[in-house]
């Protein structure tokens, strides 16, 4: 069972990155490539020759593909409700978090390695923003830690719906911040924005200029499966766990696409914030997750 | 009794080494640290194994007996001592080498002889549970400490740190020696164990804290580290912030045992609060740095922090009735202590074969080091990785338990210790991102990218006698980090000296070896990755080129890497107010169309050592000063106070003053 649960999520990353696509280019009048664009970029890539810059070293050569397994797992770790993802253990949350932490550090010496001041850039900013937006995740989990009692994923989730009157209000607002957080974890907008052509403003993409052919596949693959993990939670958050169990896996399957939707449409209808903004719409988002301890504690009755 | 023996062997022939030359000399001295290691693992392991071992020395001291016994805390911290003491002896051989040339065969001597005896001290202090010779073997410590930070005598700042710790470590001293006092004075005895007997355990557990908080470095009594680890030699910066800085915490820990426990709840929110201080500023203040050491300096108070969390937590919990989550907190903290130990070593070690390779500890004279320090590089990565607390490493575990423990706990009581433990939470929390962000950045601006200055020109991997020991520590951290359970198991029964009726519960053993499990999976993921990389390389047509300049190929790209000043800028725009950064440059004027050669320049200096160390100190001075008006240098004038003095003697005593 848990198989299956780790498939969908996998099946839902691969997707989402072409549902993007697809929303952005129909918002903007143009025909788009097709669903499964992403996924043929990819295999294309894996399929290419490299050329490495001569000041790389070794970590260049390995750091995407620390990061890929570190996602990899970590998707291991997301729950459907009550049906275990296949490592689960109470605490998870926090090796899912510290792995994909390590994957992230990597990544910024992967671009620190080619000694190109872009790539120092986007290296030092995605270091901060990645600093900046942790503890919204920790606070939003421990709130949810103190509203069900339990320490995992699955246990979590598992009771979720059924602890309070209010989930559905509660998972909205849970879902709210784990998004924005996925948005910044991303690098999408507003805090940074993958269509920019000036290396100046970029993040993301300019910590991977150097990458190419198997690497930067593995790079897109990884950035897939960060937006499958993110929409594996948003899916806990939302579907109702008295569902039969094909109905839920249907529901995790549209909100993951609806999540692929509405990261389209805010791409479309929003600009990237000024870089200055940045550290306070980030921090803005723990001040939010704050707010939601403190409503989980008022229906936790424990002020 | 064979233990007993060889201990006292080594320390009756340890003067022998200054006898030695050259090699002989590091080979002596492996000899002896390895008697004394072998001989106190061996008392500590069947201490672990339940046995109890205390021995009569039968010598006096001011008219105390030394007798020495040995419990599950003290043994947990010889094999800390241990380890950390047996890699850097074996460290400083390829170490000291070039100093063979430079230094006299008498300083060498000395430096071997007092690094062996710092390790003996260490040991006694773990041992001695009675206040005088307690007092004794800290003093000892301290005093060794300072010979080794002093090692380079020459250089002024050497002098500087060494005095300064000496200086700081003595205001510890009498901190502890008035804790010890008023143990006795309140009816207990001149030792540990009086707190439980004394009247005035709050007070006196207090003083000792802030004795002790000296030698472990919480702020803001830290200020003596950032200055003692960069200026001694790599082998004693590693084993200082190892282990010597421990030591304040075994003192904590050891006036915890017999802390009554109803004090257990305000004292313990005193440590916690002092560590979360200690543990975030402690890492805002090292990503300031650009000198590695001092870097790494910031960082042990950060890790000091980390520990007092466990402890303070731990504290709480119990107070708090939540005895598991004591047992978690303690275990973390616990377990850190070790952690610490071993990547702090090892990343001292690492950042001292580059020093010894470039001469120059300053961050932004440095890069592009990995390709020719290939090892030394994966080891400090090794060593980064595992201070950042992530996995598959040991700073993970440590770290996790604590998570754990606060996790399982959030909702189990009511909104003030739901507050506590998600203050515990979001701390550790902010110093992992912190750490990642530090640690990143030293590790990109001396080893890769390309090289900033001609010091890394005539760069070279060490060799293989430095390697070795730290490759050794990289499998133990690689080890916890595999296999917690084995450690925790040892942990465990130091945490139950304070927790005596409790034990973890098998579910969360298991949650332990789970971990491990999945960062296994984890490393096995990757390496059939990576094989499978290799493969697809094989395949392909792979192409060599210089790193994409964006269109830009005018300058060296050397010149347009980002420096460490740069990678720290928006951290700085972030926290400044708090970080005492002063920043000097030439702006650009309105004329200049051509840019000109600009000037830039930043540093950061302590804001807390210029109030509570530097501004008290110069006030101190500036009356000293005054007072000097009496040192005129001539003779009528000595006359006349001698005059003085007598003059008043014969009035109080006349009045019956005197």
């Amino acid at each position: 069972m848990s198989i299956l649960i780790y498939i969908l999520y996998f099946f839902c990353a691969m997707l989402i990155p072409g549902v993007i696509s697809i929303t952005k280019a129909k918002l903007s009048g143009r025909k788009g490539p097709g669903l499964l664009q992403p996924l043929y970029d990819i295999v294309r890539l894996l399929r290419k020759g490299s050329v490495y810059s001569t000041t790389t070293s070794y970590i260049f050569q390995y750091a995407p593909t620390v990061n890929f397994a570190a996602a990899l797992v970590a998707l291991a770790f997301i729950p459907l409700d009550d049906i275990p993802g296949m490592l689960h253990f109470q605490g998870d949350f926090v090796f899912f978090a510290y792995l994909l932490g390590l994957g992230k550090f990597l990544l910024i010496l992967n671009a620190m390695d080619t000694g190109s001041g872009f790539e120092g850039m986007g290296a030092n900013r995605e270091a901060l923003y990645s600093m900046l937006a942790e503890p919204a995740f920790f606070i939003v989990m421990g709130s949810l830690a103190l509203l069900s009692g339990h320490s995992s994923f699955v246990d979590i989730f598992g009771q979720f719906q059924e602890t309070t009157q209010y989930s559905i209000l509660l998972g909205f607002l849970g879902a709210y911040i784990l998004g924005q957080v996925a948005m910044v974890e991303n690098s999408r907008l507003p805090v940074d924005d993958p269509r920019t052509h000036l290396e100046l403003t970029m993040v993301h993409e300019v910590m991977v200029l150097d990458n190419s052919g198997y690497d930067f596949g593995i790079i897109m693959a990884t950035n897939g499966l960060k937006f499958g993990i993110y929409a594996g939670l948003l899916s806990n958050l939302m579907v109702p766990d008295w569902f039969p169990i094909g109905l839920r896996v249907g529901f995790a399957l549209i909100v993951s696409l609806l999540f692929g939707v509405m990261v389209g449409l805010l791409e479309s209808f929003r600009a990237r914030n000024k870089m200055a903004r940045n550290p306070q719409f980030i921090l803005t988002l723990s001040a939010v997750s704050l707010l939601f301890f403190f409503t989980i504690m008022i229906i936790a009755n424990r002020i | 009794m064979t233990n007993q023996l060889v201990l006292l062997g080594s320390m009756v022939l340890s003067p022998l080494l200054f006898l030695l030359r050259g090699q002989t000399r590091y080979w002596g001295a492996m000899v002896l640290h390895l008697a004394a290691i072998v001989a106190s693992s061996g008392i500590a392991l069947s201490v672990f194994n339940g046995q109890t071992w205390a021995l009569d020395t039968g010598i006096y001291l001011l008219g105390v007996p030394i007798q020495l016994e040995l419990d599950a805390l003290g043994a947990f911290y010889v094999m800390v001592i241990n380890l950390t003491m047996l890699t850097g002896s074996w460290y400083s051989g390829g170490y000291l080498k070039p100093y063979e040339a430079t230094k006299t065969a008498l300083e060498l001597s000395l430096h071997r002889f007092v690094y062996f005896w710092l390790h003996l001290a260490m040991l006694i202090v773990v041992m001695v549970p009675q206040g005088t010779p307690f007092l004794f073997a800290w003093e000892l410590m301290t005093l060794a400490a300072f010979v080794l930070v002093a090692f380079e005598w020459e250089k002024p700042e050497s002098v500087h740190a060494a005095v300064n710790y000496l200086v700081q470590m003595h205001v510890g001293f009498i901190f502890i020696l008035i804790g010890f006092l008023l143990i006795q004075q309140q009816g207990g005895t001149f030792s540990f164990s009086g707190i439980a007997q004394t009247k005035m355990p709050v007070q006196a557990f207090l003083m000792l804290f802030v004795g002790f908080a000296f030698k472990a470095g919480f702020m803001p009594l830290h200020t003596w580290l950032p200055h003692a680890h960069p200026a001694a030699p790599s082998h004693v910066s590693g084993v200082m912030s190892g282990v010597i800085i421990k030591m304040g915490i075994y003192g904590i820990l050891r006036s915890l045992i017999y802390l009554p426990k109803e004090h257990w709840l305000s004292l313990g929110a005193v440590v916690l609060i002092v560590s979360i201080i200690s543990g975030i500023m402690g890492v805002i203040y090292a990503i300031m740095q650009h000198d590695v050491k001092k870097l790494l300096a910031y960082h042990s108070i950060e890790n000091i922090g980390i520990i007092g969390i466990g402890i303070g937590l731990g504290m709480i919990g119990y107070a708090l009735g939540h005895p598991v989550l004591a047992a978690l907190a303690f275990a973390g903290g616990i377990l850190h202590i070790l952690n610490h130990s071993l990547f702090k070593s090892l990343l001292f070690y690492s950042a001292g074969s580059v020093y010894q390779q470039t001469h120059t500890r300053y961050v932004e004279r440095l890069g592009g080091l990995i390709k020719k320090m290939p090892y030394s590089a994966f080891l400090f990565l090794l060593g980064a990785l595992a201070i950042c607390g992530l996995p598959p490493f040991n700073g993970f575990i440590s770290e996790f338990l604590i998570y754990y423990g606060s996790f399982t706990h959030i909702g189990a009581g009511d909104m003030n210790e739901a507050l506590i433990l998600l203050g515990v939470i979001l701390s550790l929390a902010l110093i992992g991102g912190l750490a990642i962000f530090c640690f990143t950045k030293v590790f990109s601006i001396v080893f890769l990218g390309s090289s900033r200055s001609d010091s890394t020109d005539h760069a070279h991997e060490v060799t293989l006698g430095m390697l070795l020991p730290q490759f050794l520590i990289g499998v133990v951290i690689l080890a916890i980090g595999l296999f917690p359970g084995f450690f925790v198991h040892y942990v465990e029964k130091v945490s139950q000296l304070y927790l005596p009726d409790t034990s973890l519960p098998v579910t969360y053993l298991n949650t332990l070896s789970y971990v491990g499990t999945a960062s296994g999976i984890f490393i096995l993921l990757f390496v059939v990755l990576a094989l499978l990389r290799n493969l697809q390389q094989r395949r392909v047509e792979v192409a060599f080129g210089p790193t994409w300049g964006c269109g830009y190929t005018g300058a060296d790209p050397a010149l347009h890497q980002y420096t460490a000043t740069s990678y720290a800028d928006n951290f700085v725009q972030l926290a400044e107010p708090i970080l005492g950064v002063e920043t000097h440059y030439t702006p650009f004027e309105e004329s200049e169309i051509f840019p000109k050669t600009h000037h830039f320049d930043r540093h950061q200096h302590d804001p807390l050592e210029e109030i509570l160390v530097d501004k008290p100190g110069m006030a101190l001075l500036h009356y000293l000063r005054l007072s000097a008006v009496f040192q005129s240098g001539k003779l009528q004038h000595y006359l006349w106070y001698g005059l003085v003095f007598l003059v008043i003697v014969g009035i109080m005593s006349l009045l019956n003053l005197l």
